[in-house]
């Protein structure tokens, strides 16, 4: 099963270095990591989706990454109320013939062309694991050119106050 | 005042109580080396790098305070590798230093440059690669308080060379902050009451203690554990010391070459008490016919290593001498009468024994004879191999810390320069490195050391003539096809007498007593070279991956 841990850590070189490498050791897999600075600058947060076999092997990977020293907090946020994000970069090719076409698929999701030249456009199209897929699906038979994608970032939500 | 890198280091050292480093010189320590000349610090010159960190293991292990060692960049960075994994499986505090090139020379495959920070991130609880030398005395700090505190293990730290020559204003921080690494020390008051009630409602409950009883100095409240809940206990390898050999209810080691009473013990009990023990693939063999009756309580430092290798009833995360004196008070005397009678039964029935050969010395006999002589009293380090086993099967501990072992890595070539850090953190006991002629050979250049500084460690190599564990297996389950194990020796006296050692070869059963006293009573370094049995196998054993009741060499001799 897929799971989406949220990790904060000691903002410090060598960091992504011993989080990836006790993966490898451990023999589990990384689906995707992204990384940034928090609202503290000596803090990163990490967001990590991993593929596990079983709620043992992941109870174990968690363990494994605690006993990191700069490791400071984990969260399973998978079925936490979430909101989650990934952004993806793609080249298209596109003739004056389809270029109506892409736009149309670029507006129903909300995406954006951020650049523009004569035979390709770049779209720049943010959302949901999901979204960025079916986006992608739609683009490629038009000629998908060059792809890039940040893997997910997540937040928890608030409470609702009642 | 401004004061230098290496200057700070060496502050810090003597802040931290430390009394001897061990350590070879090179390019990137020459400055470390210079001040330890000028402050005249005690240091151990070893004649290999991984002499010193082991020497640096050897000390912390026998005296339960950090061994501290330190070697250059590059090959002598590399070269501590092999102690800093070994100390790591077996979770002891060692604070390694290394030169590195200066910082401005770094990622540019400079002399003697190797990333060992990058290396040992695997094979140490944490490291450093030092950038700023105000960063230093932090970092020291921090490295000895992770080293020492929660499940013990090693740390390094990497002093490019302009750090070690910089300047800063030396101050040394009183406290440490680690957002990231907080240990539990208090066991949950909760699951300490499911493990009395589980322990009352049991009929068949077995200790199985592990290194962790040592690690956190709980030698005394596991005693009186099972003396007041006439519990049975069994060790792991690394466990041995924590209980004493003698005690009745004591079952001697279990596992692979445990002893059959142990084994038993393990497979009928109904539950089992698992303290700072790892459920090792050494211990279980056969993961699914471990304790297969049994509820299993584990009680452990590390939550990674609970449910790591076995399904656990009741957990308890802590300092396994908070957690035993908090369950104590909650225990009521044991009646397990039947089942000790039972274990008793198998100890009689299936005690450990071998079958002497006319004019030959036996292996075990050298052992027994040299646990009769010193009265279980000595601090004994090994090697990795059937003289290991052998050990760890016949000479009966008295005191804790008294066994100085590779368990986890397995490293031979570990126990002679172990013995080096034992004896110099220990100058009033004896201290004896049991070896075999394979592993001694493996850091044998150590015998310089002990001769320039008169450590009077005593060396007992029983010498076979083979890699006789590795023989042992080829012969049990490779048909004899003894491939690459018959090893052309030296004259080993003659070679320790080239070092200015005492030295002496036993090669009849009725010169063996008399030749280990005059070696254990020399005053300086002493070494004795055992021709013994050739072809004796450690038993009983368990086959690899067999269940552990299973042993060959029960009930035959």
């Amino acid at each position: 099963m897929k799971h989406t841990l949220a990790m904060l850590v000691v903002n410090q070189p060598g960091v992504m270095t011993r989080i990836a490498g006790l993966y490898s050791r451990r023999g589990y897999n990384i689906e995707s990591i992204a990384v940034g600075q928090t609202e503290d600058p000596k803090i990163s947060r990490i967001t990590l989706v991993v593929e596990t076999e079983n709620e043992a092997e992941l109870e174990q990977i968690t363990k494994q990454l605690y006993k990191l020293i700069d490791v400071i907090k984990i969260n399973d946020i998978t079925k936490d109320d979430a909101v989650e994000r990934e952004l993806a970069l793609i080249k298209v090719s596109a003739t004056s013939a389809n270029r109506a076409q892409i736009l149309q698929i670029v507006e129903i999701f909300r995406a954006k062309i951020i650049d523009v030249s004569l035979d390709a456009l770049i779209i720049e199209v943010t959302g949901t694991q999901d979204k960025v897929e079916a986006m992608i699906a739609l683009i490629k038979p038009f000629g998908l050119k060059e792809l890039v994608r940040t893997g997910k970032i997540a937040m928890v939500r608030s409470a609702v106050q009642s | 005042m401004k004061i230098t890198g290496a200057e700070a280091l060496l502050e810090s050292l003597r802040r931290e109580g430390v009394d001897v480093i061990f350590g070879y010189p090179g390019g990137a320590v020459i400055p470390v080396y210079d001040m330890i000349y000028q402050k005249d610090f005690p240091h151990i010159l070893t004649r290999h790098e991984q002499g010193a960190v082991h020497a640096a293991a050897g000390y912390a292990r026998s005296t339960g305070k950090p061994g501290v060692c330190l070697a250059t960049s590059g090959p002598g960075a590399t070269n501590l590798v092999t102690g800093l994994a070994t100390a790591y499986m077996d979770s002891v505090p060692v604070i390694a230093f290394t030169g590195q090139v200066s910082t401005t020379m770094l990622g540019r495959d400079s002399f003697q440059e190797a990333d060992i920070t990058g290396i040992t991130m695997p094979i140490t609880k944490h490291n450093y690669l030092v950038k700023k030398v105000s960063d230093l005395p932090r970092i020291i700090k921090e490295a000895f308080h992770i080293a020492t505190t929660g499940r013990p293990g090693p740390v390094l730290i990497d002093l490019p060379k302009d750090v070690s020559v910089g300047h800063l204003n030396y101050s040394y921080p009183k406290t440490v902050n680690l957002p990231g690494y907080k240990p539990n020390y208090e066991g949950n008051a909760k699951q300490i009451k499911a493990a009395s009630a589980a322990l009352a409602a049991a009929n068949r409950p077995l200790i199985y203690a592990g290194g962790g009883v040592i690690s956190s100095g709980a030698e005394q409240e596991l005693l009186r554990l099972a003396e007041k809940t006439q519990i049975p206990v069994t060790t792991t390898l690394m466990g041995l010391t924590a209980f004493p050999s003698n005690h009745p209810l004591f079952l001697g080691m279990l596992g692979m070459h445990g002893t059959a009473a142990a084994n038993y013990a393990v497979t009928n009990c109904d539950l089992l008490l698992a303290i700072g023990a790892r459920f090792d693939d050494r211990v279980t063999g056969d993961i699914n016919a471990f304790a297969p009756h049994a509820q299993i309580i584990h009680l452990d430092i590390d939550p990674a290593e609970i449910g790591k290798n076995v399904r656990v009833d009741i957990p308890i995360v802590g300092d396994i001498k908070n957690i035993i004196s908090a369950l104590l008070p909650q225990l009521s005397p044991g009646r397990y009468e039947e089942w000790l009678e039972t274990v008793e039964r198998w100890k009689k029935q299936y005690p450990l024994a071998y079958q002497p050969q006319e004019g030959t010395i036996m292996p075990q006999a050298v052992i027994e004879e040299l646990c009769a002589l010193t009265k279980g009293d000595a601090i004994i380090c090994t090697e990795v191999g059937q003289h290991q086993m052998w050990t760890a099967q016949y000479y009966q501990f008295t005191r804790p810390r008294s066994l100085i072992t590779s368990g986890g890595l397995g490293t031979m070539g570990f126990g002679f320069p172990a013995a080096i850090g034992a004896q110099v953190g220990n100058p009033d006991r004896l201290v004896i490195d049991l070896a075999g002629d394979g592993s001694i050979q493996m850091n044998i250049q150590e015998l310089a050391t002990i001769a320039s500084y008169q450590l009077p460690v005593k060396i007992i190599i029983l010498n076979n003539g083979y890699l006789g564990m590795v023989r042992q297996w080829q012969e049990l389950f490779f048909e004899k096809r003894y491939s690459q194990v018959a090893l052309t020796n030296p004259d080993f006296t003659k070679l320790a007498e080239a070092y200015g050692i005492k030295a002496y070869t036993a090669e009849k059963p009725e010169e063996l007593r008399e030749l280990l006293q005059a070696v254990l009573e020399h005053q300086g370094p002493a070494l004795l070279n055992c021709l013994v049995h050739p072809e004796v196998n450690v038993l009983p054993m368990v086959p690899p991956n067999g269940p552990i009741d299973q042993m060959l060499g029960v009930g035959e001799t």
